[in-house]
């Protein structure tokens, strides 16, 4: 495998693969010298044309960990916003002799199209509404941690904007090649227009299916959707979608939350949820850099025998 | 030059039908359409053994580009390009900069039309600036010469603004106001066709109704004024049923659909290649079936290209930032023959109907569409309906290279095209 660009390039064995790599790579980071050699000599870039503290130093970590060198463009970074066209940047970066750029950019498929133009390995951080491949896997990573192998029947349901998500999108496809079975819920309006073809089923009313929920996966709410009607207020949303204490009384006691983070405390999810024991909120962070690791060693780690 | 052109053992097919001939052509027009027409010494001899001798082909809808798009295109290499493809009439869209809203962009575009190797023709746009505010100078520029009124690439949306635009045109004989149908509230920040592709890609979408909303708003208005009002590129089954019933009641309604719109799909933006980012949108499956039967039996009466260059750094961008559009001109031919005619849907006077004669009489070019008969203006083109070509991008006369066909394998391909009885095109070369 050459690229990350989604999780359809992984498949189940593939993601089998990473979350076990991540397992050991885990173990890695809580060594007191948090380091191996696996991509000594090896060039990553992170190119990230849209703002993503977290995901961008979770990757750099990741990459520093591995001992690769790294190169970071951000958005606010002046070569991104002299009006240099993305393929003439993505060639300059390429003429500099690297192995792989990591991408996070506002518009879905960026990511392959760079993929389409250089050499290097192309890592989705993030494109538009379409995907976030390592979030998936780190949240899978995180759910196995706590559930082991045992997918299989698992109910997961993601609440909230799941039209504008591209967490929502590669969590489907990893899930539910895992084999979980994954409910969407949310307001029509925050629902993809067609759904066919998706591995899902779809409700509108969460209270009915919170009590039946082995994992609730809350997604973020943007407060400019308002603006957009595609629902009449914060307060509305919160009222019919937001995970209160109320609500976390209906979840089984032995149920997980997640969220992919910055939350709106207040909005989809109240403050005191993300304290609740069943909250792996914080987890899902510290996972983050594991399975970076692990996707980066996969992608530029075996076969050539350079690194180590 | 006192030029002599002799079309020679081709088949003739006009609106009045379909015969082996020769035909004669001097100083600019058809003299002579007969079994055997000798060529006098000095003569051009055009070969047209196993070729289809056509009224040439009539585009209502090119995006020439200039003025202020001359990166793009230019009024010469676009009018090469439809040379090529076999045209000799384009009629030039508004949608330059500045907008063809005034007569001096009029009168720039029909000056330079004149050098080039295709008959140019003005459209005008129906608002001031294609801001859908104010009328434009709809008589001023009638009295140019200009019968399609359009803001094509914008939908006059307002539809008060756009019953006072067909009731004072009814004033204007012969024009017609050629609505880009887009409902902007519905299209909003879409970039594809909204459906389970748009969906999966996570590429924001316009639904299908954008486009019905406004053609049965439009077909409506033509009822409400008498006002002639014609749909360009058609894209959605619904549209195709909404003409189809507006005809069947006898409404002065047209409609015209782009090549692209038979042929392909929203699928092809599973790559987000930007080649694939049109407006309208490629849609279904449903849709291309729905737009070929409209085609079939005379709903729409037009093939109209849409030829839309973009420089090559435009289309390099994110799908949702670069602008939509896709080359037409020298694929047209090919892809009626290969999409229509070659499975059965249209025979091929039918397909010349809807590339020649349908849209000269839409646009009221009274020189061009045919008859070929003598006395007419030479306005021809030869071509062979069984050639085999595949589209290489780099060899396309335009001056951009956005077309969605690189490698596709067609039929049909122009040999000669005849221009006011100059050869502009010669086995497949252009000679201006």
């Amino acid at each position: 495998m050459k690229h990350l660009l989604g999780i359809d390039d992984l498949g189940a064995e593939g993601i089998g693969e990473v979350l076990r790599l991540a397992d050991s790579f885990l173990e890695v980071t809580r060594r007191d010298i948090p380091k191996v050699p696996a991509l000594r000599g090896k060039t990553v870039v992170s190119m990230f044309y849209e703002d993503s503290t977290r995901t961008r130093l979770s990757f750099e970590t990741a990459a520093k960990r591995l001992s690769a060198d790294t190169m970071t463009f951000s958005a606010g970074s002046s070569s991104l916003r002299k009006g240099e066209s993305l393929l003439d940047t993505v060639r300059t970066v390429e003429a500099m002799g690297i192995d792989a750029i990591v991408v996070r950019h506002k518009s879905s498929g960026v990511p392959q199209r760079i993929a389409g133009w250089i050499d290097a390995s192309i890592i989705n951080a993030g494109d538009g509404w379409h995907e976030h491949p390592t979030q998936a896997l780190l949240d899978a990573f995180t759910l196995r941690r706590h559930r082991g192998d045992s997918f299989a029947g698992m109910k997961v349901a993601i609440v909230g904007d799941i039209k504008h998500s591209r967490v929502a999108r590669s969590n489907v496809k990893a899930l539910s090649a895992l084999g979980a079975e994954v409910t969407l819920v949310g307001p029509p309006t925050l629902m993809p227009p067609d759904l066919e073809g998706w591995p899902v089923t779809v409700s509108y009313d969460l209270d009915e299916v919170l009590p039946a929920a082995d994992v609730l996966y809350v997604l973020r709410i943007q407060r400019e959707r308002q603006q957009e009607a595609l629902f009449p207020s914060l307060r509305e949303y919160a009222a019919r979608y937001g995970i209160t204490t109320e609500r976390m009384a209906r979840l089984p006691s032995d149920a997980l939350v997640m969220h992919p983070g910055p939350t709106n405390r207040g909005v989809e999810i109240d403050a005191l949820v993300a304290d609740d024991p069943r909250s792996v909120i914080n987890e899902q962070v510290a996972n983050g850099v594991a399975v970076r690791m692990a996707v980066l060693y996969m992608l530029l780690g075996s076969g050539e025998g350079r690194a180590a | 030059m006192s030029a002599v052109v002799v079309i020679k053992g081709g088949t003739v097919i006009d609106a009045s039908g379909s015969r082996r001939a020769d035909v004669l052509v001097e100083d600019g027009l058809i003299r002579a359409v007969a079994d055997h027409v000798d060529a006098a010494a000095g003569a051009t001899v055009l070969d047209a053994d196993g070729a289809i001798v056509s009224p040439g082909f009539v585009d209502l809808h090119t995006h020439l580009r200039e003025p202020g798009g001359e990166d793009a295109e230019t009024i010469e290499t676009g009018a090469r390009a439809g040379a090529l493809g076999g045209y000799t009439a384009l009629v030039a869209m508004p949608n330059t900069n500045p907008p063809i809203d005034t007569a001096a962009v009029v009168e720039q575009v029909l000056r330079v039309g004149r050098e080039a190797p295709c008959d140019v023709y003005s459209s005008g746009c129906i608002t001031k600036g294609r801001a859908g505010e104010e009328l434009a100078p709809l008589g001023e520029l009638h009295g140019l010469g200009v019968r399609i009124f359009t803001d094509d690439g914008a939908c006059v949306a307002d539809a008060g603004l756009m019953r006072r635009a067909l009731e004072y045109a009814r004033a204007l004989p012969g024009a017609v106001l050629a609505q880009h149908c887009e409902d902007p509230q519905l299209a909003r920040g879409g970039h594809m066709h909204e459906g389970a592709w748009s969906s999966w890609l996570g590429i924001p979408g316009m639904p299908a109704e954008a486009e019905s909303v406004v053609v049965a708003r439009d077909i409506a208005l033509a009822g409400l004024t008498g006002g002639r009002v014609h749909f360009l590129h058609l894209s959605t089954a619904a549209s195709v049923d909404l003409v189809r019933a507006a005809k069947a009641k006898g409404l002065a309604v047209t409609a015209e659909a782009a090549p692209h719109h038979f042929t392909l799909t929203d699928s092809l933006c599973c790559g987000y290649d930007p080649l694939f980012k049109v407006n309208p949108p490629l849609r279904t499956d449903g849709d291309v079936k729905a737009v070929k039967e409209g085609l079939a039996d005379g709903t729409i009466d037009a093939i109209a290209t849409d030829h839309a260059p973009h420089p090559a750094q435009e289309k390099e961008r994110p799908f949702d930032e670069a602008p939509p559009g896709m080359l037409g001109l020298e694929t047209a031919l090919a892809l009626t023959l290969t999409e229509l005619v070659g499975p059965g849907l249209l025979d091929l006077p039918r397909a010349l109907a809807l590339l020649s004669w349908q849209p000269a009489r839409l646009a009221g070019l009274a020189d061009h569409g045919g008859p070929i008969a003598p006395g007419r203006p030479a306005h021809l083109t030869v071509f062979d309906p069984e050639a085999a070509w595949e589209v290489d991008p780099a060899r396309l006369a335009s001056r951009s290279r956005n077309t969605p066909y690189a490698g596709r394998k067609l039929t049909g391909r122009v040999r000669h095209t005849i221009l006011a009885g100059d050869p502009v095109v010669r086995d497949g070369q252009a000679q201006r």
